[in-house]
Parts: C-alpha cells; sequence; structure tokens
C-alpha cells in the first residue's frame, strides 16, 4: 500500500473526528488543524530517518486502524482488581482513551491538587489551558507528537499548587481493549506542578483481551515549576499485539528536580521518548529506564535531553534484558545549548542479552555547543556471567532461580533509583513477575523455535 | 562407608585432558590435603567435584555417601552436602549476602525436608557466624563479595560453609592472597567445623596452610596423577625439597595411603 493510501485513511478518520469534535474550543481547533496539517505532510518516518533508524514502521503504518470512540466494554470496578495498586491517592482509569469517571477514584486529595479527565477541563476552562498546553511539544520535530495533538482529546490532567507536597502517587491506568477491528488511542496528558511542588505519578498501559492489534500513541506534557520535585513512571505492559507509542516532553524551570522512570515491558513494538528541556538555572534530572523483551518484541528508547540553561545535570541509565529474537534500541542524544556552562550530563546504556538471537543498537549522540562541560557516555552489552551463575548453583540454589535472582539484581538497579514508596513497590512487583517469565522460559543461548513472522520492519515504498 | 570414592577419574578441559587417572578415598572426619604444583590439576579436581559443566569427565566414577555424583548438577551436589570455598569468589552486585546465603541454606533444607527459615530465625544464626569469623555485621547486607578486600572474601567463603554445614568441604587455594593473620582467621574458622561427620579436601600450592588446618592425609598431585600419598610429613618434605623432587622421581606404586 502506497504512503498516500495509508495517509488517507488517516485524513478520513481526522475528518470525521473534527466534525464530531466542532463545538470543541477555537484555540483546540486551530492546534488540532495545525498538527493534523504537519502529520500530512511529513507522513510516517521512515528508517532514512536518524531519529527512527533501527525501528522500521511497516507494520504499523500497514495495518488499518479506526479512531476508537469509547468502548463497547463495559468494565466493573471489580475486572480492574488486577492492575489496582495499594496506596494510590487517586486513580483515573481511561478505556480506549476516555475517562471512565464511575471506575476512577479521587482519594482525598489536599488542597491545592486537582485532578481530572482532560476533556472535562477542557469544557470547564476552555481558557485556562493554552498556558501550557501544546506549548512545548515539538509537533514539526515528531510526526507522532503531530498525530497526537490532531487527536487530543481526552487524558488526564493534574495541576498541583504552589508549595503543595502530594506524598502518595497519582495513578493513571489506560486501558486498551480488543474490539472487533485494529483501533487507535491517541491520549494526551497534562502534568502541571508549580513552584515547589511535589508530586508522583505513574501512567500504567495495560491490555485487557489481546484478539486484535491496538495502536496507542501517548503525549505527556510534564512542566515542572521551580524548585519542583517529581516524580513520572511510565509502565508499559500491553499485549503482544499492540503499538505502544509514548512522548514524555518535561519542561523544568529553575532548580526543578525531575525524575522519569520508565519501564517497558509488554508490546510488540513500543518506542518510548523521554524529552526533558532543562531551561532554568541549577535543574537536575534523572532520566531511569529499563526494557525488557522477549519473543519477536521490538522496545525503542529514545531520549533527547537539552540542556538550555547553565549549572544543570543530567542522568541518563538505561537497562535492557533482551531474550529469545527481541530487539531494543537505546538513542540517547544530549544537547547541550552555547549558554549552557558547567552542564554536567552522564549516560549509561547497560544490555543484557540471553539469546544468541537478541540484539541491541545502543547509540550515544552528544551535541555540544557550550565549552565548559562534563559529558560521559557508555554502554555495556553482557550475558549473564556463567561464574555468577556457578557460583550461586554451587551454594544449592538451582539454576531457575539463581537466573532470576541475577535477572532481579540486573533490574534492580534500575528499581533502587526510584524513591521509596507506593508507586516503587508496584513497579517492582510487575518487573520481578515479568523477570519471573523471562528467568523460566530460559532459551538462553540454545535457538530456540519461535512462530515466524516478519522479522524486519522493512520499509514500505 | 567412605564419604568420598574417586576411582580412575579422567577429566579434561577444552579438550586437553587435564586428570589422568585418580584414585582417592575419603572417609567421614577425616582432613586430606592435595598438593602440587601449578598445572597439575589441583583445581580441575576441585571443580569437577562441584560439578561445573565446564569440565568434563571422560573416564571414571566418584561416589558421594554412595551416590553417583558424576550424574549431579552443582545445585544437587551442593544439596547432597558438597561445598567448594572458591579461589577467586565471584562478586554479584545488587544480590544480598544476607538474602544470597538464605535462599541458599533454605534450598538444602527443603531437599532435606527440612522447614525454610524466615529471616527472623536466619538472622541471629547468621551473625553468630559471622562472630565467628571476626566479620564485620554491616557485610550483611551488602552485595554478594562486591567490594570486599581479598581477606573478606574468603572470610565470606567459610562463613558460607559455616551457614551451610556441608559434608564435604573443598577448599580451592584458600591461603592464595591472605596475610598471616587473615589466614589465622580462615583456618580458625575451618578448624572449629572440623567433626567426625564432616570431611575436608584442602588444595593447596604452598605448605603453609597446613601448618594451620592440619591435614590427616596428603597427596601430591603432579601431571593429572596423585604421585604420592601420605601423612602431614609428606608437607613438610615438599616444603623442604621442593616439587622437583617429587616429579623427578618414578610415581609412587598405586598410590597408596596410608
Amino acid at each position: 500500500m502506497t504512503q498516500v493510501a495509508q495517509l488517507e485513511r488517516y485524513l478520513d478518520a481526522y475528518t470525521e473526528f473534527a466534525r464530531e469534535t466542532a463545538g470543541a474550543p477555537a484555540w483546540l481547533r486551530e492546534l488540532r488543524d495545525t498538527a493534523f496539517a504537519r502529520f500530512s505532510s511529513v507522513g510516517f518516518p521512515t528508517l532514512r530517518d536518524e531519529d527512527w533508524r533501527f525501528t522500521g514502521l511497516a507494520r504499523l503504518t500497514r495495518t488499518p486502524f479506526r479512531l476508537a470512540r469509547g468502548s463497547d466494554n463495559h468494565f466493573t470496578v471489580s475486572d480492574l482488581v488486577q492492575w489496582r495498586m495499594e496506596g494510590a491517592a487517586a486513580r483515573l482509569v481511561f478505556v480506549d482513551g476516555r475517562l471512565e469517571p464511575q471506575l476512577s477514584n479521587w482519594g482525598t486529595l489536599p488542597r491545592g491538587v486537582t485532578v481530572n479527565g482532560l476533556a472535562k477541563e477542557i469544557a470547564s476552562q476552555p481558557d485556562a489551558l493554552p498556558k501550557h498546553f501544546g506549548r512545548y511539544l515539538d509537533i514539526q520535530r515528531d510526526p507522532f507528537s503531530a498525530l497526537n495533538t490532531a487527536f487530543a482529546e481526552d487524558g488526564a490532567y493534574i495541576h498541583v499548587a504552589r508549595g503543595v507536597a502530594l506524598e502518595q502517587p497519582i495513578h493513571l491506568l489506560f486501558i486498551t481493549t480488543s474490539g472487533p477491528a485494529p483501533a487507535m488511542t491517541h491520549p494526551r496528558n497534562l502534568i502541571v506542578v508549580e513552584n515547589e511542588g511535589q508530586a508522583t505519578i505513574i501512567e500504567d498501559y495495560v491490555s485487557h483481551g489481546d484478539a486484535t492489534p491496538a495502536f496507542s500513541n501517548a503525549v505527556t506534557e510534564l512542566v515542572a515549576g521551580e524548585n519542583a520535585s517529581v516524580q513520572h513512571i511510565m509502565l508499559e505492559r500491553e499485549h503482544l499485539q499492540t503499538f505502544n507509542f509514548s512522548t514524555l516532553r518535561i519542561e523544568q524551570a529553575r532548580s526543578a528536580n525531575v525524575a522519569s522512570h520508565s519501564l517497558l515491558l509488554g508490546g510488540s513494538l513500543v518506542r518510548n521518548n523521554v524529552h526533558p528541556v532543562l531551561h532554568g538555572e541549577g535543574g537536575e534530572c534523572l532520566i531511569n529506564g529499563l526494557f525488557i523483551g522477549s519473543g519477536r518484541q521490538h522496545l525503542d528508547n529514545y531520549m533527547l535531553v537539552e540542556h538550555a540553561s547553565p549549572h544543570c545535570a543530567s542522568r541518563q541509565f538505561y537497562n535492557g534484558i533482551l531474550d529469545q529474537q527481541a530487539h531494543g534500541v537505546f538513542h540517547g542524544r544530549i544537547v547541550v545549548h552555547k549558554d549552557a556552562q558547567k552542564t554536567d550530563a552522564k549516560q549509561t546504556n547497560r544490555n543484557l542479552l540471553l539469546d544468541d538471537n537478541a540484539q541491541i543498537d545502543t547509540k550515544p549522540q552528544l551535541e555540544i555547543y557550550a565549552d565548559d562541560v562534563k559529558c560521559t557516555h557508555g554502554a555495556t552489552i553482557g550475558q549473564i556471567e556463567e561464574t555468577a551463575l556457578f557460583y550461586l548453583r554451587s551454594r544449592g540454589i538451582g539454576e531457575m532461580e539463581a537466573r532470576r535472582l541475577l535477572l532481579e539484581a540486573f533490574a534492580g538497579e534500575c528499581i533502587e533509583r526510584m524513591k521509596p514508596g507506593a508507586a516503587r513497590e508496584y513497579t517492582e512487583s510487575i518487573v520481578f513477575e515479568r523477570l519471573l517469565s523471562v528467568a523460566n522460559a530460559g532459551s538462553y543461548g540454545k535457538s530456540s523455535v519461535v512462530e515466524e513472522r516478519d522479522r524486519n520492519w522493512e520499509e514500505v515504498g | 562407608m567412605s564419604l568420598l570414592e574417586i576411582r580412575n577419574l579422567h577429566a579434561e578441559v577444552d579438550g586437553h585432558e587435564i586428570l589422568k587417572g585418580i584414585d582417592l578415598t575419603i572417609n567421614p572426619g577425616e582432613v586430606h590435603s592435595i598438593m602440587g604444583p601449578n598445572g597439575s590439576g589441583k583445581s580441575t579436581l576441585a571443580q569437577v567435584l562441584s560439578r561445573r559443566e565446564a569440565y568434563h569427565v571422560t573416564q571414571g566414577e566418584v561416589l558421594f555417601n554412595g551416590k553417583n555424583l558424576l550424574e549431579m548438577k552443582p545445585e544437587e551436589a551442593a544439596r547432597e552436602g558438597v561445598f567448594l570455598a572458591f579461589q577467586y569468589p565471584v562478586e554479584i552486585p545488587g544480590i544480598g549476602n544476607a538474602y544470597f546465603l538464605r535462599s541458599a541454606l533454605n534450598a538444602i533444607r527443603t531437599h532435606h525436608g527440612l522447614d525454610e527459615l524466615d529471616a527472623m530465625d536466619f538472622i541471629p544464626f547468621y551473625r553468630e557466624k559471622m562472630q565467628l569469623l571476626d566479620m564485620d555485621e554491616r557485610l550483611m547486607n551488602r552485595s554478594v563479595n562486591e567490594g570486599f578486600s581479598g581477606g573478606e572474601k574468603k572470610r565470606n567463603e567459610i562463613l558460607q560453609m559455616a551457614v551451610l554445614e556441608p559434608k564435604l568441604a573443598i577448599l580451592d587455594e584458600t591461603d592464595s592472597g591472605l596475610d598471616i593473620d587473615a589466614l589465622r582467621i580462615v583456618a580458625q574458622g575451618v578448624n572449629a567445623m572440623r567433626s567426625p561427620d564432616r570431611s575436608m579436601l584442602v588444595v593447596t600450592h604452598y605448605q603453609r596452610l597446613l601448618d594451620y588446618i592440619v591435614p590427616d592425609f596428603v597427596h601430591v598431585l603432579v601431571d593429572g596423577r596423585i604421585v604420592r600419598s601420605g601423612g602431614k610429613e609428606l608437607a613438610l618434605e615438599l616444603e623442604d625439597k621442593g616439587y622437583g623432587w617429587i616429579e623427578n622421581a618414578p610415581a609412587a606404586a598405586g598410590a597408596v595411603r596410608a
């Protein structure tokens, strides 16, 4: 199918969407139109695009997705028990991109904390939103961000007022259901933590049913005011037919401290973009990630860290565990702008390949326009050490258990960078459960028979 | 019944034959020392007995407590009571010492039909053994061997042995890299574990260790064969005359044990 024919499907979807949402505020309609125009003019990226060198999109672009418009699936609160997080301050549940208020739980939020659905917020505060909404996301650079903005309608809106510290995390649960045909959703979140505010937000992407492919293309704009402290967790564990794309755009003011933790565990083709801009002096940013792939999963981690002010520090740590024919990508780009003197940027990517057929592409990319900076990067690729495995086994620990312990230790490096608390415990239990399945599946170097599908995400002409 | 019965053991690594017919019998409570020059096969013997997969047995048999040791995986041998104190203990970042050792102990206990120990029961027991080896308690929660000094690593091996209480402890060059103070502490830990139902196989290049851990029998290994066996005085003789004395002498017939 030609690129034009593929884009036509999106045009049809957009035309219908624009008609249905004609009542939206003018600024939003304009933003959507501009974004869709941008998407139509550039289309989906190809392997020739430097930012997409390792991730082909043929399977995504070939699949005829329709825009999910509300779900036929009727969930009850008891259906949600499997995704329940203990100790959350509030939980918003989105089914196929739409907020489900009756499934959500606002808990007892302290004064100064607003948690709402974005659609509701647009309806009730149409003029307040443009202050931040769409201001930071670069729809020129990334077609998926443009596509998200074109279809932006619902998602989470979180506002933490100046000086308010929210101790417990806010849980945002995004459930993709399996309908009769492939469907796409474009969740859009806006998180604003004002000066000296503090919050932890966890975005949790899960699937219900796995019969049809789904395409989730989420964007979160996170604004951290001066001295604000924000922890953001992205937990992706969808079923193995999904395409999960996400972008976290972080805007940091002076001395703001933001930690982003991305955990990619599920999905068929996954791309996670993290794009912080350190816009005030003295800002600190931790970009921490863990990706665990098996089967034929393709997990792509793309980071663009922009140092735009002096005296800021950024740390990127990504650990990957890849088994069978899984393919991981770590693409860490650091841009130090001209005036960002005394920048301290560090990037580390460590990978464990458990099978001869697993693959990792790791690519650091430093662009430095200031002259007094410290930037380091490093990447390692290894296997489970035979000596460590033998050491554990020589003490009586069984082989599977020994592997599990070693995998947990490797993944634990990432978990330990999270703040202790409810969100970390929740994340840890999910990661360990995933590792248990990897440890028990154990193809480990032996060539495994996996159902043959098109391995190469070949380019579509 | 003997605890360990090695008969005509041949083993190779990467296609090279290292052990060329070892016969050795160890009875419960006995301490045997294997001495020999570099490359004689001492460590290979230790690794084969602890069932490292890279070491292939090509001939012979090994019975441990009447069971075929060569059919066991490393963890099975460990659960049956074989313990190897490593020459080079492995650092394992991210796994805590206490957690690791409790997992190991519970795997062994489960194998013997005993209840698992929870942390509450395990920690006091572990702490007591640490004191025996004069170890800093703070090491308990650090990662396995990570950042330990050479002496701490060797003491940690003996600590693990003290907790796991094996039937056969194999000490592979436990003296290497230790100063005399550390050696005394390690030897004291080992000697405290000597008992009528625990045997030891002390592999060493130097006689020095045997001043502290006094063996009942000494065997000299040269080029994959035991060329001479004797009592503890054999070690002293070796110290005096060097390995050249044995290497140049004809192999002792049958390597008879006293």
